[in-house]
């Protein structure tokens, strides 16, 4: 891996390091503002559909919201055990765990999958009503970032397999474990948002 | 100049300004006929004078474009390019194709030029932008992969460095994205869709990777900066490009008859577009201040934070300014638009090829950086063109506005050609500026004249 060059140098306090490369930070907070200005968007639309949104949020699964709630968190728990395996220098766990989080993502989509299924087998789309649109839109948004997020934690495996990661060098991983940790925080705004909060 | 090869880029760069000139000339043309309707009329036509502006500054983007590919690539890839001997016949060809295309234009009437050219075969003319006939556009698409083979062959028998490969997937978008150009649907609604994918993709998408690239090279050359970290901002600023650029289509999807949900979807992406250009603004200027070296070639750099700075007020600012749909609503087809197209046009893409013109040219004719008083007339050519296009922003601006006023906000609302009357005034103003922007052209032009003589050392 290359040495990091745009983080503080390494005689900095270590209270103020920042885990993980400053590049992937700037492109995290670039994803959350899209999400937030989405996230806005819907509550400007709600405020003037309060009634239709009320009524069609009900025809939601929150069961399988949850569900994917708790994988999502539980994939990051893995992540974080990788990273500390790594700060340790325990090999084997930190690709193993880094699997574990692959897994949960692969969870995630397969419970997605049963969810828009349903959906969509009812006739429902974009064009059905303003809460339909929303629910599609930013479900389907976040799910491509499941995608994406896995296919960072694809990578990390591989490297970790190679035993790049260390305590020496946890940098990459640690650049990858805070896109999957944004990929969970932005589901655990969106699904009280969109499924639950009335 | 390391490599005789780049020396391909030269006839590419006249070409382009020779081509510059032409699209202001005919931009004075048309800014006098909104005033004067009649001016030069039925020699040129008001529709005829847009044309010919638009498809002009087009081909000599293209031109630039394709000169700074020339002149960077080998460079960059540490070896001589794959082709010289094919890269002059397609700038023949491409020069040759062109002119005859606005010849064209001028000679004969469009539905005429329609007739001649084959257009019943394969009907792709009379499409704003794309009006060129189909041998132009067959050409095009010739020129565009012997370049594009050139350009790849080139990078790869040499080094494959980041720069050159956002460089290659511009290019092969821009190609890839006119292919649009030939499918002309006879739904209008998907006529339009379509259409986008070349416009838009285009300067809100492939385009931007062009520039991303210029800028990352020759911030490279003039500052000394490390260059791992200009490719780290350089793929940070191509992501957050492509992530609002492709779905930011949205925002030419609110009327034109498809599904409602793309007001909601393009106004989003919309209104982060600004962010890939701010990131650009902050990238030129951090690095231009984290230099390890003064560059004798000082033009270059004011070139390259003048992009920067106005690439972001030109196509960040203004276009955010009529992209939210409830805005666009009033706004859509006004002067904001025309405000919106000169400035970012000029700021993003006329300004990154003058800058990769302004390091390049220097260096084509064996010196470092041109004499002191050559690069003096050079800025001052710089602030008084972009100073111009400023004025002529802001003036189509306030006639944008007001058209939004007085045809479509107020309660009683004016036909548009009296609103136009009223709004006169803006136009003349604007046409002044536009003859500042012809003196501030012609300054640059003479600059490549003046003081050669004394020359820095190489």
């Amino acid at each position: 891996m290359p040495e990091p060059i745009l983080i503080p140098s390494a005689e900095a306090p270590p209270a103020r390091r920042l885990p993980g490369d400053l590049a992937i930070w700037f492109f995290i907070l670039a994803e959350m503002l899209a999400f937030a200005v989405f996230f806005s968007a819907y509550a400007f639309a709600r405020a003037s559909h309060v009634e239709e949104f009320n009524l069609y949020q009900q025809t939601l699964d929150r069961n399988l919201g949850a569900l994917n709630t708790f994988l999502l968190i539980t994939g990051s728990w893995f992540v974080v055990l990788a990273v500390q395996a790594a700060h340790q220098d325990k090999g084997p766990a930190i690709a193993r765990n880094i699997l574990l989080g692959w897994l949960c993502g692969g969870g995630f989509l397969v419970v997605k999958v049963i969810e828009y299924s349903a959906k969509f087998g009812a006739g429902i789309s974009m064009s059905t009503n303003t809460f339909y649109m929303f629910y599609i839109s930013l479900t389907f948004f976040h799910f491509m970032h499941v995608i994406l997020g896995m296919v960072i934690l694809t990578v990390l495996w591989v490297q970790a397999r190679k035993g790049v990661y260390g305590s020496h060098d946890a940098h990459g991983l640690e650049s990858g474990a805070a896109y999957w940790h944004m990929v969970d925080l932005l589901w655990i705004v969106l699904f009280p948002l969109v499924y639950v909060m009335r | 100049m390391q490599f005789k090869s780049q020396a391909v880029a030269k006839p590419y760069f006249i070409a382009a300004i020779g081509l510059f000139v032409g699209q202001i000339l005919f931009g004075l043309i048309l800014g006098l006929q909104y005033v004067l309707g009649d001016f030069l009329f039925p020699a040129i036509p008001f529709n005829v004078a847009r044309m010919v502006h638009t498809n002009l500054l087009i081909v000599w983007l293209l031109f630039g474009f394709m000169g700074g590919a020339y002149y960077m690539i080998p460079e960059e890839s540490e070896t001589e390019l794959f082709s010289p001997k094919l890269a002059l016949i397609l700038f023949w060809t491409f020069l040759i194709a062109g002119a005859l295309t606005i010849v064209g234009y001028l000679a004969v009437p469009y539905a005429t030029l329609a007739e001649l050219t084959g257009n019943n075969i394969l009907e792709t003319m009379g499409r704003e932008f794309l009006e060129q006939p189909l041998p132009t556009k067959l050409g095009i698409v010739v020129v565009a992969l012997g370049f594009l083979f050139n350009i790849t062959m080139t990078v790869l028998k040499g080094k494959k460095t980041s720069i050159s490969i956002v460089l290659l997937l511009g290019l092969w978008g821009l190609a890839v994205f006119f292919l649009f150009s030939f499918y002309n649907p006879v739904n209008v609604v998907l006529d339009k869709f379509f259409w986008w994918w070349t416009v838009h993709l285009w300067v809100e998408g492939v385009w931007e990777l062009i520039l991303g690239s210029f800028l990352a090279f020759v911030l490279i050359k003039t500052t000394g900066v490390d260059r791992e970290v200009i490719e780290k901002w350089l793929y940070v600023i191509v992501t957050l490009t492509l992530i609002t650029g492709i779905i930011g289509t949205g925002h030419h999807y609110f009327w034109i008859g498809t599904p409602e949900y793309w007001q909601w979807w393009g106004s989003i992406f919309s209104a982060l577009e600004p962010i890939p250009f701010f990131a650009m603004t902050v990238f030129a200027f951090n690095m231009v201040n984290r230099r390890r070296r003064e560059h004798p070639n000082k033009a270059a750099v004011l070139w390259a934070l003048g992009t920067g700075v106005m690439a972001f007020l030109g196509a960040g600012v203004w276009g955010f300014l009529h992209t939210l749909a409830p805005v666009n609503y009033y706004t859509h087809g006004t002067q904001i638009t025309a405000a919106h197209g000169h400035m970012a046009f000029y700021g993003a893409y006329a300004m990154v090829n003058l800058m990769m013109i302004s390091y390049a040219m220097p260096i084509l004719r064996g010196r470092a950086a041109n004499s002191n008083k050559s690069q003096v007339l050079e800025m001052w050519s710089f602030w008084l063109m972009t100073v111009a296009i400023v004025f002529i922003t802001l003036f189509l601006t306030a006639a944008g506005i007001l058209q939004v006023w007085l045809q479509r906000v107020s309660d009683a609302p004016l036909p548009f050609m009296v609103a136009q009357d009223k709004i006169a005034l803006f136009y003349w103003m604007r046409e002044w500026a536009g003859a500042a922007f012809l003196i501030g052209l012609i300054i640059y032009i003479a600059s490549f004249f003046v003081g050669g003589d004394e020359k820095e050392a190489a």
